[in-house]
């Protein structure tokens, strides 16, 4: 390195040193990790539009300093790719926060670089249980599979449903479900009469509804990630006639999310489903929270908008909190134990696990207004995740 | 050193101005070779930030290099080399989540496991005309990523295999979060690797497969044999994809199912193709210029990345099919013709 | 049991209906013009996003947007052809590779900004949705409509290719461009036309497909592999082999499923390599 550039990089030192004591203009950089092209782009395009839509609604300045979004797109579930990029949000950009992740393997890929940098990170959807336990620094805002997918299961065994079949996805969060049901229902004396996994690349479901078909269950249980594969599902079973057999859908509220839920069509009446938000959500909060998304991005909310919009609320807690002095232990202090009123209810991030607590409503899948929506009927209440 | 003049000066000679350049290949280190090899070097000290991009943009570097051999040189189009890089990554994932974190002996292994299924896929991928092989080594490498995908118990499945802690290198040097050793590694095995393969590619051998490449039906009459020589240069492709693979691993401390994806094994027939095939160093080349590019410009606007990636494909194939180094070739003879 | 082995079977051949429709126009662009077009998936996707355009925003019914979208995508290979493909023609099959590869991902970037990232929904006419009982057999409706208009298209294609004088062109194209040359055939114009007719009948293919297959931009690529599969198992430029092949695929990748659902995906894989072994030049694929 010739001088001057070491003399740049002297007076660098001295200003951030500067900056860092007398808590100047420099703005709060907050490193968005997330999937914008490839297979997974509309995940992080409800995310994105949650948390813009919270710095909309609550200006960009707290206590002083400016908050700036730096968004980075891993193009998928590319685990290498994530690490790269939250590797250089922490040491090039030099963030304060580190968020999005909407797929697990990505989450998982940049635990350990979070915990060394000390940088504090918030899952916005990635949901298997295991990701905030390899970092102290991570805490989530979304959901976990397991902690939705229990109450569907105890709901079943409350209205007498005894014998279900299982379909769920080929990968972790489909083994995961799986599990959570099948520990669940069959530790309440439900029977399992038949299960499969199905390949993720899956286009068409026929063969797999007609083994459901021929195994006469009351219903079954369903998880396939969010997107076209629960649009074929749904298809399938409309077009083999398993409503008509007296087969009911049931499963967490991934397969009839506010997405895609329009696309599947009046094959999803009636389909029940336990999930943490429904864009039918009846609070003045979550009406406030559609029609400002609606008005904003002329699209519906989902739960990862959710996801997006609490988790930059975190953020802005943290930054008012700390007054503008950020410390990584002091945040994580602050967001262990944090409430926060959530479009979808009250929800709390667990003080020892960092993850997140809340209500899980069941629905029915109606129509409203010409639409279908998810229509909550019932709720568990301090849902925390059960492991898997 | 040779000092016969006589016959060693037709070889030597400049050729008429306007025709193309066909010399008889050296051996010997051209000084533009010397100064490509400093850039790396250069660039550790002066792009200290980036030095996890710049890891990657070398182990991909070496992976073209390995697809340039079996492509570039033996004309095989294999649409399915992700394979052989995802094999090395796996094994030597798994190689330090078992427990033995050393990084060569890493390397080594996961190249041998590469280098034997390659082996074994090579008796395939000889059969048959250009379609029968795209569709075997995109089979091949379908299969695998299907079995990675099942096998999730041992591969992690989608969510990948994470723990791959790696020991020091030479039980000196640490992997560091800033990516300084990884980089600096990475380097070390491709320059190794290459300076092994440029001699391969110069030698009786590496002269063959041209012959197989371009005139595949006569190499019997002058008694070459055409298979054991693309079974031979499959297997050793596939034993350098699985080092890069490896590396990629044992770098960043992770490996993900798409290691042996097909988008992979598509974005690296991009790269060596705009790099330029059948000069070792259009790999690399074209690695460090895609992975920049698409660094700064993915980040603008990601859909239309992907559109002028396509666009320029296109442009190359009709107009450019030399890609970078056929371009500098051509800039190359138009400043030498100027010279006499 | 029965029941079941004849449905699984019937739902096998309709899928493989399918693949053969959108395939068979790249089984005689391959056999014809010696091209590998893996952009050949486009093609099919141009078509369904023309059906859905016209559903949706034109309101045109389901069955009036299908030719439509076959049009569409004719004129599209039309153009292509003309402006691009022909100057590749001679060039290697690397080079095509790449070339297509590059149109690929041109098409699904401009998919992606027009439309978005998201699948398109699709509504089915009421008469095609459901069940029907066939012979004591319930049978989707959708799928025997699939069924019977494949079957009709390969009867009008067959007829094309045996009968009438097009068709003997381009079988004389196919055998030998040279010699069809030096009688006087213009082979420019056969390979326009044909191409044409493939792209077509995949945007056809593309719009049918809609409700099994899933629309969405990374279509080409998700079902690229299908296509060739079809292509290279078959041989190329052979409707029999093409036909033969999509079917064989399309049962066993369905009965895979339905019988050994985990590993029910390996099994179309693993034939492919297994049938290419023994026919390295597809089943019905000329030699040399």
């Amino acid at each position: 390195m010739n001088l001057s550039k070491l003399k740049s990089a002297a007076t660098a030192v001295a200003l951030a040193a500067a900056a860092a004591g007398a808590n100047a203009q420099e703005p709060v950089k907050v490193g968005a990790v997330l999937e914008v092209t490839g297979p997974f782009a509309s995940i992080a395009k409800q995310i994105e539009n949650g948390m813009r839509l919270y710095m909309a609604r609550n200006g960009d300045t707290v206590a002083g300093r400016k908050i700036e979004l730096i968004i980075k797109d891993s193009t998928g579930a590319q685990p290498d790719v994530a690490k790269r990029l939250v590797t250089e949000l922490v040491t090039r950009d030099k963030v304060d926060f580190v968020v999005g992740f909407g797929l697990t393997p990505n989450a998982m890929a940049a635990a350990p670089v979070v915990t060394e940098a000390k940088v504090p990170t918030i899952i916005m959807n990635a949901a298997t249980s295991a990701i905030v336990s390899k970092s102290p620094y991570m805490a989530r805002v979304s959901m976990t599979l397991p902690q939705v997918t229990m109450p569907i299961a105890q709901w079943a065994v409350k209205n007498k449903i005894k014998r279900v079949y299982s379909l769920v996805a080929d990968y972790g969060p489909g083994l995961d479900a799986e599990a959570t049901f099948k520990k669940t229902f069959t530790g309440a004396g439900g029977e399992i009469v038949g299960e499969v996994r199905t390949p993720l690349k899956n286009p068409d479901f026929g063969p797999y509804i007609q083994r459901i078909k021929d195994a006469k269950p009351e219903a079954v249980f369903i998880f396939l990630p969010a997107g076209e594969q629960g649009i074929s599902f749904m298809k399938g079973y409309r077009e083999r006639g398993l409503a008509e057999a007296g087969i009911r859908v049931i499963g967490p509220g991934d397969v009839v999310e506010d997405d895609i839920i329009e696309a599947i069509g009046d094959s999803a009446l009636g389909a029940v489903t336990t999930h943490h938000y429904s864009a039918a959500h009846d609070s003045a909060a979550n009406r406030d929270y559609v029609k400002a998304y609606t008005d904003k991005f002329k699209m519906r909310p989902n739960f990862m908008s959710v996801g997006g919009y609490d988790g930059m609320h975190v953020v802005y807690e943290v930054v008012k909190k700390l007054n503008g002095k950020l410390d990584p232990d002091k945040a994580m202090e602050i967001i262990k134990g944090m409430k926060i009123d959530s479009p979808r209810g009250p929800i709390q991030i667990d003080p020892n696990t960092r993850d997140v607590v809340q209500t899980v409503y069941v629905r029915k899948v109606e129509k409203k207004n010409g639409q279908l929506y998810n229509i909550e009927f019932d709720k568990f209440e301090n849902v925390r995740d059960p492991g898997t | 050193m040779n000092t016969q003049s006589a016959p060693a000066a037709p070889v030597a000679a400049v050729p008429p101005s306007g025709a193309s350049i066909h010399r008889l290949p050296q051996d010997r280190w051209r000084s533009v070779e010397i100064v490509f090899w400093l850039i790396p070097v250069a660039a550790f000290f002066s792009f200290p930030g980036y030095l996890v991009l710049g890891s990657q943009i070398l182990i991909v570097g070496l992976f073209a290099v390995s697809l340039d051999l079996i492509l570039g040189y033996a004309g095989i189009v294999s649409l399915g080399h992700a394979a052989y890089f995802g094999l090395g990554a796996y094994t030597a994932g798994l190689l330090a989540t078992h427990g033995w974190g050393e990084p060569l002996s890493g390397l080594v292994l996961a190249g041998a496991v590469a280098g034997l299924i390659g082996w074994l896929a090579g008796f395939l991928v000889v059969r048959g005309e250009d379609l029968t092989r795209l569709m075997v080594t995109l089979g091949i490498a379908l299969v695998l990523f299907e079995a990675a995908n099942k096998a999730a118990f041992i591969t992690g499945g989608v969510d990948g295999l994470g723990g791959v802690t790696m020991w020091k290198v030479f039980g000196i040097f640490k992997f560091d979060i800033v990516g300084r050793v990884a980089y600096l590694y990475s380097l070390v095995v491709l320059f190794g690797l290459f300076v092994v393969l440029r001699r391969l590619v110069h030698s009786p051998f590496g002269l063959s497969l041209r012959g197989v490449r371009e005139k595949r039906k006569r190499m019997p009459a002058i008694g070459a044999s055409v298979r054991e020589r693309e079974i031979a240069i499959f297997t050793v492709s596939a034993a350098v994809a699985g080092v890069a693979g490896a590396l990629l691993a044992q770098t960043t401390q992770f490996v993900a199912l798409d290691a042996l994806g097909f988008g992979r094994s598509a974005e690296l027939l991009i790269i060596l193709v705009l790099g330029g095939t059948g000069r070792l160093y259009g790999g690399l080349v074209g690695a460090a210029v895609y992975m920049i590019a698409q660094d700064i410009l993915a980040g603008i606007n990601p859909v239309y990345w992907q559109f002028w990636i396509g666009a320029l494909l296109v442009v190359i194939v009709l107009f450019a099919r030399g890609g970078i180094m056929g371009g500098l070739d051509l800039l190359n003879a138009k400043l030498s013709r100027r010279k006499t | 049991m029965i029941a079941n082995l004849v449905g699984v079977l019937f739902d096998g051949v309709a899928y493989g209906a399918l693949l053969f429709l959108i395939s068979i126009g790249l089984s005689v662009t391959m056999g014809l013009m010696n091209f590998v077009n893996l952009a050949h998936g486009a093609f099919a996707m141009l078509g369904g996003y023309t059906t859905v355009v016209l559903m949706t925003r034109l309101g045109v019914p389901f069955l009036a947007a299908l030719p439509i979208a076959f049009v569409v995508a004719a004129l599209a290979g039309a153009v292509l052809e003309r402006l691009l493909y022909r100057r590749l023609y001679k060039a290697s099959h690397l080079d095509q590779v790449l070339f297509s590869i590059g149109l690929t991902f041109m098409a699904i970037a401009a998919a992606t900004y027009v439309w978005g990232p998201g699948l398109q929904p699709v509504t089915l006419p009421a008469f095609l949705i459901g069940q029907v009982k066939v012979l004591g057999l319930e049978l989707g409706a959708y799928r025997l409509f699939l069924v019977a208009v494949v079957i009709a298209i390969t009867v009008a294609l067959v007829l094309l290719v045996e009968r009438t004088r097009f068709g003997a062109q381009v079988r004389a194209s196919v055998d030998s461009q040279q010699a069809s040359a030096g009688l006087g055939i213009d082979v420019n114009r056969v390979f326009s036309l044909t191409f044409a007719l493939g792209s077509g009948l995949a945007g056809l293919g593309g719009g049918l497909g809609i409700d099994v297959l899933g629309l969405d931009p990374t279509f080409p690529i998700k079902y690229m592999v299908y296509f060739l599969l079809v292509v290279a198992v078959g041989g190329a430029g052979a409707i029999k082999g093409a036909l033969v092949a999509a079917l064989i695929l399309g049962i066993f990748d369905v009965a895979g499923k339905y019988f050994v659902p985990d590993v029910g995906a390996f099994v179309i894989y693993v034939l492919m390599v297994v049938l290419l072994i023994f026919f390295p030049a597809g089943l019905y694929g000329r030699r040399g």
